[in-house]
C-alpha cells in the first residue's frame, strides 16, 4: 500500500522537474541505446548465421579447416562419402547430396573505389534443393555448363557487375548474372552461386571445398560421423550444417558484445553521475519536505526507498527512450566482413525479450546507481535540521 | 585582483560536491573520447606504419588465391624494382584456436632486407641457416613465455598437419611501428612439404613485397606489374602497402564508423549536462550578481567572472582527464595486446581536451552570464526579496 | 473538580548543539506539565529555545539529559523506528511555512499521516473528508498546495495534524507567516480543536493575538522556564 503511494509520490516529482529529468533519461537512454543497438547486431549477426544452415543437412570440410573457404576434398574422397548408406534420397532416386566449391572473390563496391571479398560457391540442382530458403526472384537460373551465375539480393545491390544481366571478369572469363535469389535473412543472401564445374575450371581447383547432404534419419549423425572421421583414407571432418554456421559468428559476435559493454560501461558512467547530479539537486531542494515526512512519522528506510524508488524511475523512463529507438534499428541492416570467415556478410538487428529485459535492468541499475548516495543523505538527516533548512 | 581570484574559487567550489560532480563528468567525457580515439588509432596503426616505397602484390581474385613463384623474376625485371620477397599467411593455431597470433611462411633474405625489424646478429645468421626455424615478435614471445631454442608446434588450419618449428630468433621494432606479436619462418620448409603432400599447392605464394628504388615511381611500377600478367592464369593486384592494409580495415568500417557515430554522440550529451549543471549554478545566483553590481561591477566584469569560474570547473576536469589518459591508455592496450598489437597515444588529444573544455566552459555560461549581465538592478534587488 | 491527568512530563531537561568546539546550551534543566485537554502557548525572544523546546516533546529531537514523558512514555527511551511509529500516532504538526508536500494534493496531503495506519482505503477516504470538511475547505480537496493560499494551506496543514487523532498537537509560530485575517482563521479553528474535540494543543508564537487564544502562557527566556 505504502509503496503504491510512494512509486506516485515519486514519479509526481519527475513529472515536478520535467526538464531535468528529461535531460538525465536522454543520457541514460542513450547509454541503453548503446548497450542495446551492440547487443541487437551481435544477436542479429547470430541469428542470421542460424538461419543459414539447416538441422538435417550435413557438412563434411577438410580436417582443421575452419571454414569451407580453406578446405579441400579430392574426388576420391568425395566418391567415398557418397557411398555412406545413412544419405538421404531425393524424389527420383538420387542421393541429396552437393558437392560444392567455395571460393573468396574481391569485388568493388557500388560507388565507392573499396573492396569487400565476397563468398563464391559453385553446386548442382541439389545444392538448392538442399537450401529449400534459396529462392529465385529475378532471372533464371544458369543454364548447365555455361559461366552464368545467380546473386544473393544482398550482393546484386551493393557490388558493381552483379546486377541482372550484368557481367563479371573471374579468371579470365566472363560471368553472366542471369538471376537474383533471396535467402531471406540467412547468410546465402550475401552470396554468389555458378555452376560447380564451371568454377573449378575457372579457377583451375582441383578440389572440392565441401560436401553437403541430408540424412534419412537424423538420429544416424552420431554414427556416420564417427564412420567418416575414423576413415584413414578420409581426414575429413563433419559437422551439421546449423552448427557449422552458428560457429562461424562466435568470434564476431563475442567481439561485437565485448566492444559493446565497454563502450556501455564507459558511457554509463557519465550518464551515473549526471543521474547523481539530478538525485542530489532533488534532495537539496526537499530537505524541508524530508524533514517533515520524517516528523509524520514516515521511517528513515520509507525515505530511503522513494528516493531509491525516484531515481529508478529515472533510470526506466530512459531505459524504455532508449529501447524504443533502439527498435528501429531492426529496419536497418549491415554489411561488414566477417572476421572469422573473412568474408562480407549483411545481417540485421535483431531485438530479444532477453535484450529488452537486458537493457531495462540495466536502465535500472544505472538509475539506482546514481541515486544510492543522494537517497542515502535524504534519509540520513536530522530531523530538527532538515525542518530549519530554509 | 587576489580578492577577485579568491571570489573566483570560492564561488566555483561553493557547492563542493556539485562542482566536483561536474568535473567528474568532463572528465569522463573526455576520457571516454582519448579512449575511443586511441582505439580507432589502433585499428589504423598497421596502415600509417606501412612504407610508401613498398608495393604489394597478389591475386587480383581474391588473397585466399596464390600466385605463381615464377613470378618473381619476372617483377625482377621491372624497372624501378629494388627488392622483392613473398610469402604465404600460413594460418596455424599454436593450440587452441583463442591463442591466435599471425604466421607467416616468408623468404626470409628479401623479407629481412625490406623491414627494419631489430633481429641481433647471431640470432639473424642462425634463423638463415637453419630451414626449420622461426622468429616471433617480442610481444608474442613474453605473452607465451617462448625461449630461443624450443620447439613451436602450429597446427595447419590452410595446410593440414601439425608443422614444427624452432625458434632462432625474437625480433623487436626498429624505428617504425611494427607489430610485434607475429611470427614468420621459412617459406622454403612449407613448399617441400607441400611438395610431398598436396603437389598442386607447391611453388605458389600468397603475395609478393616488393621495394621500389624512389617513392614516386611506386604507381608506374605498380601498373607494369599488373600489365605484365593482364590475361594470364593468375591477374594480380598490385597496390601500396598502405591502401593494402587500408582495404583490410575498410571492410569493417560500418562498425568503426558506428562506433565514432555513438561516442560522439554520447559524450556530447555528457558535456550537455555537465554545461547545464553550470548553467544552473549560475541562474541560482542572479542574486548575487545584482549585489555586485550595485556594488559597482560593470556588466563586462560580470561576465568575466561567470565564464572564468566556469572555465575553473571545465579546465580541472581537462587536468584530471589529462593525468589519467596515460594509465588508462596503457592498462587498455595491455588488455587489447593480442587483438590490436599498436596501441599507442597521440598529441592531437590533448589538443582536443584542451578545446572541448574550454568550448563547454564558454557554452555552459555564456548565455547566463550575459542574462545575468543584463538584469536590471531595480527589478532584481525585487525578484531576491 | 477532579484534576485532569498529565499529558506531558517534562523533568530536568537539558540540551546543548555543539558546533565546532563550541557548546551552545540552549535548554537548561526544564521542568514542565502539562494537563490533557490544554491549550499552552509557549513565548519568548528569538533564540531563546521554544522550537528546540518543542522538538524534544514531539520527539523529532533528543535531549542530553533529563526525561520526557508523553502519555506516559518515555520518548528518550524508544529506538529511532519506535521514535517514528510513536510519532505518526501520537503528535499532529503544524509549522510556520505549512510544510506540504508539493506534489501532492491537499487530499493527499491529509491523508499522508493515514498511510501509515492499518486503515482500507475507504476508511482513509471517510476520515479525509471530515477532516476537509472541519477545516472548510471540502471543495479545494484536489488542489494542489501552490494553488491554495497561505491560510488554506495551514488549514490543510492543520487537518493533516489531526486526522490520526493524536495525543497532542504541536505548533510551531502556525501564524507567523500570515497575514491577520488568515491568523484569525487559523487560531480559531486551533481554538475549536481544543474546546470541541477535546485536544491538547502546544504552540509556540511571537504574536500576542494567538497568545490570547490559549489557555496558558509560558515564557522561556535564555533556555529558562519562567
Ligand atoms: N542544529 C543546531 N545547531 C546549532 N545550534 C542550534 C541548532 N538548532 C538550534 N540551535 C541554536 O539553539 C538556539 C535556540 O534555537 P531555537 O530554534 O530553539 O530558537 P527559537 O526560540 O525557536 O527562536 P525563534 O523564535 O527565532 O524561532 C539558537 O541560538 C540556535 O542558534
Ligand atoms: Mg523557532
Amino acid at each position: 500500500m505504502l509503496s503504491a503511494i510512494l512509486l506516485s509520490y515519486s514519479f509526481r516529482n519527475l513529472m515536478a522537474r520535467r526538464l531535468t529529468t528529461i535531460l538525465t533519461s536522454l543520457g541514460m537512454a542513450l547509454v541503453v541505446f548503446v548497450l542495446a543497438s551492440s547487443l541487437m547486431l551481435a544477436e542479429g549477426l547470430e541469428k542470421t548465421l542460424v538461419e543459414t544452415g539447416s538441422a538435417d543437412n550435413v557438412v563434411v570440410i577438410r580436417k582443421g579447416a575452419t571454414t569451407e573457404v580453406l578446405s579441400g576434398i579430392t574426388r576420391e574422397q568425395a566418391a567415398i562419402v557418397e557411398t555412406q548408406p545413412e544419405i538421404a534420397l531425393g524424389a527420383e532416386g538420387q542421393p541429396l547430396l552437393a558437392r560444392e566449391v567455395v571460393v573468396l572473390i574481391t569485388l568493388q563496391r557500388r560507388g565507392s573505389d573499396k573492396q569487400s571479398n565476397v563468398v563464391i560457391r559453385g553446386g548442382r540442382e541439389q545444392s538448392l534443393r538442399l537450401r529449400p530458403k534459396v529462392k529465385l526472384v529475378e532471372g533464371r537460373l544458369p543454364r548447365p555448363a555455361t559461366a552464368e551465375i545467380i546473386v544473393g539480393k544482398n550482393i546484386a545491390r551493393r557490388f558493381k557487375g552483379c546486377g541482372l544481366g550484368e557481367t563479371l571478369r573471374l579468371g579470365l572469363q566472363e560471368w553472366r548474372v542471369c538471376g537474383l535469389f533471396d535467402a531471406g535473412n540467412s547468410g546465402f543472401s550475401s552470396e554468389i552461386w555458378a555452376d560447380v564445374d564451371q568454377l573449378m575450371q575457372a579457377f583451375r581447383r582441383p578440389v572440392y571445398s565441401s560436401i553437403i547432404f541430408r540424412l534419412d534419419k537424423a538420429s544416424e549423425f552420431e554414427r556416420l560421423k564417427a564412420d567418416i572421421e575414423t576413415n584413414p583414407r578420409l581426414t575429413l571432418e563433419v559437422k551439421r550444417e546449423a552448427e557449422y554456421y552458428a560457429e562461424q559468428s562466435k568470434w564476431m559476435a563475442k567481439f561485437l558484445r565485448i566492444l559493446g559493454a565497454s563502450l556501455t560501461v564507459i558511457f554509463s558512467l557519465g550518464a551515473v553521475i549526471g543521474a547523481i547530479i539530478t538525485m542530489n539537486a532533488a534532495v537539496a531542494t526537499r530537505t524541508r519536505e524530508i524533514g517533515t515526512l520524517r516528523a509524520l512519522g514516515f521511517r528513515r528506510r520509507d525515505i530511503l526507498l522513494a528516493f531509491l524508488l525516484e531515481a529508478a524511475l529515472l533510470g526506466f523512463l530512459g531505459g524504455l527512450v532508449g529501447l524504443f529507438l533502439a527498435s528501429f534499428l531492426q529496419l536497418v541492416t549491415i554489411s561488414t566482413t566477417n572476421f572469422q570467415t573473412f568474408s562480407e556478410l549483411t545481417f540485421s538487428f535483431a531485438l530479444s525479450v532477453k535484450i529488452a529485459c537486458q537493457a531495462l535492468a540495466f536502465s535500472l541499475i544505472m538509475g539506482l546507481g546514481g541515486g544510492l548516495f543522494p537517497a542515502f543523505k535524504a534519509c540520513g538527516m536530522n530531523i530538527a535540521e532538515a525542518l530549519r533548512a530554509g | 585582483m587576489i580578492l577577485q581570484l579568491k571570489l573566483l574559487f570560492k564561488n566555483a567550489f561553493r557547492r563542493k560536491f556539485r562542482a566536483f560532480l561536474t568535473i567528474l563528468s568532463v572528465t569522463v567525457a573526455l576520457l571516454a573520447f582519448g579512449l575511443l580515439q586511441t582505439f580507432i588509432d589502433a585499428w589504423y596503426a598497421g596502415a600509417e606504419a606501412s612504407s610508401a616505397r613498398r608495393l604489394v602484390c597478389r591475386n587480383s581474385i581474391s588473397l585466399t588465391f596464390p600466385l605463381p613463384l615464377a613470378y618473381r623474376d619476372k617483377i625482377r625485371q621491372i624497372e624501378g624494382v629494388e627488392a622483392i620477397t613473398y610469402g604465404s599467411w600460413f594460418g596455424g593455431i599454436y593450440i587452441e584456436e583463442k591463442n591466435f597470433f599471425a604466421n607467416f611462411a616468408i623468404e626470409p633474405h628479401g623479407y629481412l632486407r625490406l623491414y627494419d625489424y631489430k633481429l641481433p646478429a647471431d640470432q639473424k645468421e642462425r634463423f638463415l641457416r637453419d630451414r626449420r626455424s622461426a622468429v616471433a615478435g617480442r610481444r608474442l614471445v613474453e605473452r607465451f613465455g617462448w625461449r630461443i631454442g624450443d620447439i613451436i608446434t602450429l597446427r595447419g588450419t590452410i595446410f593440414p598437419g601439425n608443422w614444427e618449428f624452432v625458434l632462432a630468433g625474437i625480433y623487436s621494432r626498429g624505428t617504425v611501428d611494427l607489430d610485434e606479436s607475429q611470427f614468420f619462418f621459412h617459406w622454403d620448409y612449407l613448399n617441400q612439404a607441400l611438395k610431398k603432400i598436396m603437389p598442386h599447392r607447391a611453388d605458389m605464394v600468397d603475395f609478393y613485397i616488393i621495394g621500389v628504388s624512389k617513392a614516386d615511381l611506386t604507381t608506374e611500377v605498380a601498373q607494369a606489374i599488373d600489365q605484365t600478367f593482364k590475361n594470364s592464369l593468375a591477374e594480380t593486384l598490385t597496390e601500396t602497402e598502405r591502401s593494402f592494409q587500408l582495404s583490410f580495415v575498410t571492410m569493417s568500417e560500418a562498425i568503426i564508423k558506428a562506433i565514432q557515430l555513438i561516442s560522439l554522440v554520447v559524450i556530447l550529451i555528457i558535456m550537455a549536462v555537465a554545461a547545464n549543471t553550470m548553467a544552473m549554478s549560475v541562474r541560482e545566483r542572479t542574486g548575487e550578481w545584482v549585489v555586485l553590481k550595485t556594488l559597482g561591477f560593470g556588466p563586462r566584469k560580470i561576465i568575466v567572472l561567470i565564464l572564468a569560474e566556469s572555465l575553473i570547473i571545465t579546465l580541472a576536469g581537462c587536468i584530471i582527464a589529462t593525468a589519467l589518459t596515460f594509465p588508462m591508455v596503457s592498462t587498455f592496450g595491455r588488455t587489447l595486446r593480442n587483438y590490436l598489437p599498436i596501441f599507442r597515444l597521440k598529441r592531437e588529444i590533448f589538443y582536443f581536451y584542451l578545446a572541448a573544455s574550454f568550448l563547454v566552459g564558454v557554452v555552459a555560461a555564456i548565455i547566463p552570464a550575459c542574462r545575468a549581465a543584463k538584469i536590471p538592478i531595480a527589478e532584481a534587488l525585487r525578484r531576491i526579496a | 473538580m477532579e484534576q485532569p491527568p498529565l499529558i506531558v512530563e517534562i523533568k530536568d531537561l537539558s540540551k546543548s548543539y555543539h558546533r565546532n568546539s563550541q557548546t551552545i546550551s540552549v535548554l537548561q534543566h526544564i521542568s514542565l506539565e502539562i494537563e490533557a485537554r490544554e491549550f499552552l502557548a509557549l513565548m519568548g525572544p528569538s533564540g531563546s529555545g521554544k522550537s528546540t523546546l518543542l522538538n524534544l516533546i514531539a520527539g523529532i529531537d533528543r535531549p542530553d539529559s533529563g526525561t520526557v514523558r508523553v502519555g506516559g512514555v518515555d520518548i528518550a527511551l524508544l529506538s529511532e523506528a519506535q521514535l517514528a511509529r510513536w510519532r505518526a500516532a501520537n503528535v499532529g504538526f503544524i509549522f510556520q511555512f505549512y510544510n506540504l508536500i508539493p506534489v501532492l494534493t491537499a487530499f493527499e496531503n491529509i491523508e499522508l499521516p493515514l498511510l501509515l495506519t492499518r486503515l482500507s482505503r475507504q476508511e482513509r477516504r471517510e476520515h479525509v473528508e471530515t477532516a476537509l470538511h472541519l477545516v472548510n475547505l471540502f471543495d479545494r480537496k484536489d488542489h494542489y498546495p501552490g494553488q491554495l493560499s497561505g491560510g488554506e494551506q495551514q488549514r490543510v496543514a492543520i487537518a493533516r495534524a489531526i486526522i490520526t487523532d493524536p495525543t497532542i498537537i504541536v505548533a510551531d509560530e502556525p501564524t507567523g507567516d500570515l497575514d491577520r485575517i488568515s491568523a484569525e482563521e487559523v487560531l480559531t479553528l486551533m481554538d475549536r480543536l481544543n474546546r470541541e474535540l477535546g485536544k491538547t494543543i502546544i504552540m509556540v508564537t511571537h504574536d500576542p493575538r494567538a497568545a490570547d487564544k490559549a489557555r496558558l502562557i509560558r515564557h522561556l527566556e535564555k533556555g529558562l522556564l519562567q
